[in-house]
């Protein structure tokens, strides 16, 4: 059975869903993928989007880490800006190493660390993060960031997305795929619950350590936030 | 009605190529001057010049890879240097470095690493004068090759 507000979801104007939708199954959490056979595919306009590229514009050969793994569209339209990219699939590590268990233990934070975010000495000239951070408890969140921190070069941006209903249980999951320099492709791959939910004041404080951070709310009850090295 | 035996065709994936079974583990390196289809565990290096590379559902590689078109659908660990085209198929797993001209990668594949595209210099016609060489001496020769310098370039 499909509630109202999933339901809503699926019929929200403007989006293009595949025919044949997916069934969403409440109560499930966890490794979204395996929710479903098929996958919820909408596309939308990204201020957050448009703008960490801007700042990229007319410089070619940066470093660019996408955390949402590998995808065909993300690699074109990344490498044909003529920059390099390095790829990393963030929620299905955080997956196989945490599976569920306790995102405090400080050796699997260690052992994810070191797992995702080991390039050696490469440094970023951005980062797209996508909606992964807030997938994470507070201590494994506070390691991720020191890393991003120390990873990414002085004056460089992350580009982070959140979702903004602060009474959601569960959370529409997508990878993140870019259409152009202004539209992502959303491809809902199920639902997850958010070890935390933030308002503007609470990512404020998340990226303290930051220079500066910037929002652009969505209609979709995503927060886009870049955040700035 | 023929009297022939029946004989099964060769997987398309085997025909026409040397072939690594799954039963076989390799320590060592590999040079080819055919296609090679790799099935089974290498470790080492496998250098094909101008030949595709497959390595099948059951393969695991690790090691550095270099051929002219790479085909993943099994598991590599090791950097990949595909001078035309790679491929890494649904269920594939690759971890390392991939320096490439074209890259197709399906949905469901693991990838993590970085990826660099290098387009090929384009073909020169007979009897035309080679390129000069760049002006200034500390210029490396490979940054005539667009995106692979300009990784290097830093802000």
């Amino acid at each position: 059975m499909i509630t109202e507000r999933l339901r809503g979801m699926l019929r929200r104007p403007g989006t293009e869903s595949s025919p044949g939708a997916a069934v969403l199954t409440p109560g499930h959490s966890s490794s979204a993928t395996k929710l479903f056979d098929r996958e919820i595919v909408s596309t939308r306009p990204s201020r957050g989007l448009e703008q960490f590229f801007a700042y990229l514009r007319g410089q070619a050969g940066l470093s660019i880490l996408d955390l949402a793994g590998a995808s065909q569209e993300n690699i074109n339209f990344i490498t044909n800006l003529g920059h390099r990219l390095y790829s990393e699939d963030f929620v299905r590590s955080l997956d196989d190493i945490f599976a569920g268990d306790d995102q405090s233990n400080v050796s699997r934070i260690d052992q994810f660390l070191r797992q995702t975010l080991n390039f050696g000495n490469e440094e970023f000239d951005g980062v797209l993060v996508w909606d992964v951070l807030q997938y994470m408890a507070p201590a494994l969140l506070t390691a991720t960031l020191e890393r991003l921190r120390t990873i990414v070069r002085p004056q460089s941006y992350l580009l982070a997305y959140f979702h903004s209903d602060e009474k959601a249980q569960q959370v529409p999951f997508y990878s993140f795929r870019i259409k152009d320099q202004q539209h992502l492709l959303l491809t809902q791959r199920g639902t997850r619950k958010p070890a935390q939910i933030f308002n503007n004041r609470s990512l404020e404080k998340l990226f303290k350590q930051f220079e500066s951070v910037k929002f652009f709310l969505t209609r979709e009850q995503l927060r886009e936030v870049i955040v700035r090295r | 009605m023929s009297t022939m035996p029946f004989k099964a065709p060769e997987p398309e994936t085997t025909r026409g190529q040397a072939s690594i079974g799954k039963a076989v583990k390799i320590n060592g390196q590999i040079y080819s001057k055919e296609d090679l289809y790799v099935d089974g565990d290498v470790e080492g290096t496998i250098e094909l010049q101008e030949h595709r590379l497959t390595i099948g559902p059951n393969g695991k590689v690790h090691s550095s890879v270099k051929a002219r078109e790479v085909v993943i659908l099994g598991n590599v660990q090791g950097n990949v240097d595909a001078s035309d085209k790679l491929e890494i198929r649904k269920d594939a797993r690759l971890v390392g470095d991939i320096k490439t001209a074209r890259i197709i990668i399906e949905d469901g594949a693991y990838f993590k690493g970085s990826i660099d595209i290098v387009k090929p210099e384009p073909a020169r016609p007979p009897g035309s004068p080679a390129p000069r060489p760049p002006q200034a001496a500390s210029v490396p020769a490979a940054n005539a090759q667009g995106n692979a310098v300009a990784a290097e370039v830093k802000r």
